[in-house]
């Protein structure tokens, strides 16, 4: 895809371009060098029969080192991170990711150690995660942790399957899962995953889940209740210890979705609650990078009742020295391969290292502080979606402009070009035109007086010029683009034409 | 405390914005049985220095573990990670962005993504690849799953005993509770393949596919194009597993030798051991199956100014959007380890992979000739490998234990995951393994076999 360059016209965007990466190079190019060969010659056709061997990999580029850096770096340049501007995503919790947890994941002794190393010969890392397990434990108030689950919606499913081997083990499974209207999507995927019908509890015209609603929709057929708390729009469910006895009289589970952990570190323990399971997202609470998209961590909690249930391998402890066992016989068995995502749990265990038991709940009273600051400063212009008082992070509707005709997509995309990477739009689904803010605690009050002013500029231009936010953004590498052909005619790969 | 900026100045004024006396005042509303008031039982926190301190102590404790003498593969494979790969990944434009739910600033990530797809879709040898899994253990558990969502009215999927323990145990783990679906496990033959009278005495209507590793953890290379015919006459899917892709730098494709589906784990491709974790699921099919696919999917399209660009795309197969009918239950992906995979394959490129697979097979069968030449050690199974395979070793476990002792770790005794499998260890080697290491071990070997 040789794209001709765009040079900027009056009052365009400058932007360098980058094609694809398969238009770059020449053929013979080569961005590599192995180790020198020393090994005598041998006949490659006898090691190896050419019967099985391919073809040349005729779509692979063929470029040199300084190409693949300055391709990637200019990728780079493209993206809105947390660490060039705020990024505000609802239920993200998109915190500074501390600089040191990166040095501290690439140490030789932790980043080259093969998963199967004898345990007496990986005693260091075999400690560390036995330590991070009991800081988790103290965090969150429950009885034994699992670290294998590789990200949150993985925790969840790990979670649920140890919710429906409880009940197998007392003789039925059972039937159904109670979820929230306002749960994650996660939610509901990973119930029926394993094999549970959705039942849906409807949630207050407050935000909140009522036990009396939780009661009527609970009998002997319900295995467990999935619960966020605080729960999607930031709201601490106040009725949480008598629904999780609701729960319990029917003989069903709790898990708690413990996306919104950073809200409550120091402040309450979900093992207090009645939360039977829980997951952790290292990668939300646990200041691990975003990268993206993954790769996260989804450590599960458990209380002592479904510790037999929990994946293995587990870690244990022998007089002074620690190995895997595998000797679970009521275990779900594995999740994933090895024992986690071990690079990531060493950036978690670096960041509570950091922060300290006090840290942390320092941290949980600043970003409940930050969420309420944005929520005071815009809550004239925009409409809350609940009047309860809220947690880490803030949900609107759509109610103060929707009448306009502008909508909070427009909204989001005009934020972008005030510098300032959208909140989570649209859900949770119980709020029309959901505009869902979680600032973290580790934003400062200028940076918040900017955000909150920059939507409030938004507001004035809602009245003033509506039609320039229907064309926002207009600062950014490309404007609006265009999903509905992406996913009519689906172009997933690169191809040779284009290359051409 | 150094991540956050609030000075007692900041919260005053922000407390009076709030009309509030205290930040205790905004949970006043949390019923007071939940309130935690004893601190948390953590130490103090630690300064920059002091954490690396500890951390260093621990990552010192991995005593007598030497890269360079152990022969460890089994699902992770320790090759040459160029600096260029952990410079990119480490990028904090790539590492602390999230899904890339706003195009308009995130086209590096996507841009990232859509090479990735087309580098595995041409790595796999299929049409499609979606954005990444966790690992090529989930990932196979979820390609079982889509066999299932494709032809639904089957109930059972045949899996090669042969295919990595831990692979089959997720695959177990994920089935359990599932509806309708079971798994059956078929043997291997003397040439440690997929016994093919097992595979005919087994598929029937009932199969909706059948899983093999390629290699297998044997290192064994399965003929996937045999198996593909069978399974296609009994209408059945066939699906791929390969937990080394520096192998598919060399072997013919799985797509070419006709896998429906075919997943890899992708650890092989720029990202460190990290002691298991984390690692990259490689997820792709045929294009006809591809609304069927679990996992994020990037696509090509323009923008309102005709300017080429990438979204997320077919999102009406996600769990945001269909919640309990979704193809799965993922959210996103292993992002920043598709980013490694990706600068690892562009700079390695058509003739670095090829070169690096052959490279893998010139040292392991190196050291296989070495090995050999104690006597009573030879192959389990005679048929050709890529960079591991299974020695049969007399007192297997007595002289594995010798050579630890000895500083070698010589790969792992097979009897612990096979019992049926007696004497023998399952060995690597790679790139990283040097002349005089490989020469070594045979030494060693021929001094610990007594």
């Amino acid at each position: 895809m040789k794209t001709p360059a765009r040079p900027p016209g009056p009052g365009k965007r400058t932007v360098l371009n980058e094609p694809l990466i398969s238009a770059r190079g020449s053929v013979g190019r080569v961005g590599y060098a192995l180790p020198r060969d020393d090994i005598p010659e041998r006949d490659q056709a006898r090691d190896l029969p050419a019967a099985l061997c391919r073809e040349a990999l005729d779509d692979f580029p063929e470029v040199s080192e300084g190409e693949v850096v300055r391709h990637f770096t200019r990728l780079s340049q493209w993206n809105m991170s947390a660490a060039t501007t705020l990024y505000p995503l609802g239920s993200c919790t998109m915190k500074y990711n501390p600089v040191v947890n990166e040095y501290m994941a690439r140490l030789p002794g932790l980043a080259q150690l093969h998963p199967l190393t004898p345990d007496d010969q990986a005693q260091g890392a075999l400690m560390l995660l036995a330590e991070l397990e009991r800081c988790l434990a103290e965090i969150s108030g429950m009885d034994a942790i699992s670290l294998q689950p590789a990200a949150g919606a993985q925790g969840e499913l790990t979670g649920m399957k140890l919710v429906r081997a409880y009940h197998q083990d007392r003789g039925t499974p059972r039937k159904k899962v109670l979820i929230p209207a306002s749960a994650h999507g996660t939610n509901p995927a990973s119930a029926a995953l394993c094999g549970y019908d959705v039942a849906q509890v409807a949630t207050g015209a407050d935000g909140l889940l009522s036990a009396d609603a939780v009661a009527s929709c609970t009998d002997a057929e319900v295995a467990a209740l999935m619960v966020t708390n605080p729960n999607t729009l930031g709201l601490f469910e106040r009725e949480i210890l008598r629904i999780t006895d609701v729960l319990h009289a029917h003989g069903a589970l709790v898990y708690m979705d413990g996306a919104n952990l950073n809200a409550l570190m120091g402040v309450a323990k979900p093992g207090h609650m009645g939360a039977d399971v829980i997951q952790f997202n290292l990668h939300k609470t646990f200041s691990t990078p975003h990268g993206g998209g993954g790769p996260g961590a989804g450590p599960v909690g458990v209380k002592k009742i479904l510790e037999p249930y929990l994946p293995i391998p587990r870690i244990v402890r022998q007089n002074d020295t620690w190995s895997w066992s595998d000797a679970a016989p009521k275990s779900i068995g594995r999740v994933r391969s090895f024992y986690g995502n071990f690079g990531i749990l060493v950036r978690a265990y670096a960041y509570i290292l950091a922060m300290g038991g006090d840290g942390l709940t320092h941290a949980t009273r600043m970003a409940i502080l930050n969420a309420n600051y944005l929520r005071k400063r815009l809550e004239s212009v925009y409409t809350l979606a609940t009047q309860e008082p809220c947690m880490h992070e803030c949900v609107f509707s759509d109610r103060s402009f929707h009448q306009t005709g502008v909508k909070t997509l427009d909204i989001a995309k005009r934020l972008l070009d005030y510098g300032f990477y959208a909140p989570t739009i649209y859900f949770p689904l119980v709020v029309s035109g959901a505009l869902m803010i979680e600032p973290t605690e580790t934003e400062t009050k200028e940076t918040l007086d900017e955000f909150a002013d920059a939507l409030l500029a938004i507001a004035q231009e809602i009245t003033d010029q509506p039609d320039l936010l229907k064309q926002a953004p207009f600062t950014t590498p490309v404007s609006r683009l265009d999903e509905t052909r992406a996913a009519r005619r689906p172009v997933l790969r690169w191809s040779r034409s284009q290359d051409s | 405390m150094r991540y956050i900026p609030h000075t007692e100045h900041d919260i005053q004024a922000m407390l009076a914005v709030l009309g509030v006396d205290s930040v205790e005042a905004l949970i006043r509303h949390l019923p007071e049985d939940l309130r935690q008031r004893a601190s948390l039982k953590l130490a103090p926190g630690l300064a920059e220095s002091e954490i690396s301190k500890r951390l260093t102590a621990l990552a010192e404790q991995q005593t007598g573990y030497s890269p360079e003498q152990s022969f460890l593969g089994a699902g992770a494979y320790p090759h040459l990670v160029p600096v260029v790969v952990d410079q990119m990944v480490q990028r904090a434009e790539f590492a602390t962005a999230y899904t890339p739910y706003q195009p308009e600033v995130s086209q590096g990530t996507l841009q990232v993504i859509f090479e990735f797809q087309s580098l595995v879709a041409s790595l796999l040898g299929l049409e499609v690849a979606n954005a990444s899994m966790y690992d090529g253990a989930s990932a196979s558990a979820e390609a079982v799953l889509m066999a299932k969502r494709i032809l639904p009215k089957r109930s059972r999927v045949l899996v090669a005993r042969s295919l990595h323990p831990q692979y089959r145990q997720v695959i177990q783990t994920y089935l359990d509770g599932f509806p309708g679906l079971s798994l059956v496990e078929l043997g291997w033959d003397e040439t440690g393949r997929l016994e093919p009278a097992a595979l005919a005495r087994h598929l029937d209507e009932r199969v909706c596919g059948v899983v093999v590793g390629y290699p297998n953890v044997f290192g064994v290379i399965e003929d996937i194009a045999a198996i593909g015919r069978s399974a296609r006459d009994a209408g059945a899917l066939t699906l791929s597993v390969t937990p080394e892709s520096v192998a598919l730098g060399i072997l013919k494709s799985p797509g070419e030798l006709g896998a429906d589906i075919a997943v890899a784990e992708g650890q092989s491709l720029g990202i460190p051991l990290s002691y298991g974790g984390p690692g990259l699921g490689l997820f792709a099919c045929r294009s006809r199956y591809v609304r069927n696919m679990p996992g994020r999917l990037v696509g090509e399209t323009v923008d309102q100014e005709g300017r080429s660009g990438f979204v997320l795309t077919l999102a009406t197969r996600e769990q945001h959007i269909r919640r309990e009918r979704a193809t799965s239950n993922i959210c996103t992906n292993h992002g920043l380890c598709a980013l490694a995979a990706t600068v690892f394959l562009c700079l390695l490129g058509k003739q670095g992979l090829r070169e690096l697979a052959l490279r893998n097979v010139k040292n392991s069968h190196y050291l296989a000739e070495a090995l050999q030449q104690t006597a009573g050690v030879q192959p389990r199974f005679p048929s050709p490998f890529f960079n591991e395979w299974v020695l049969t070793v007399p007192q297997a476990r007595q002289v594995w234990a010798r050579l630890k002792e000895r500083g070698v770790i010589a790969g792992i005794v097979l009897e612990d995951w096979y019992a049926d499998l007696r004497d023998c260890l399952l060995v690597c080697a790679t790139e990283l393994h040097t002349r005089e290491a490989i020469e070594r071990f045979g030494q060693q070997l021929r001094q610990a076999v007594v």
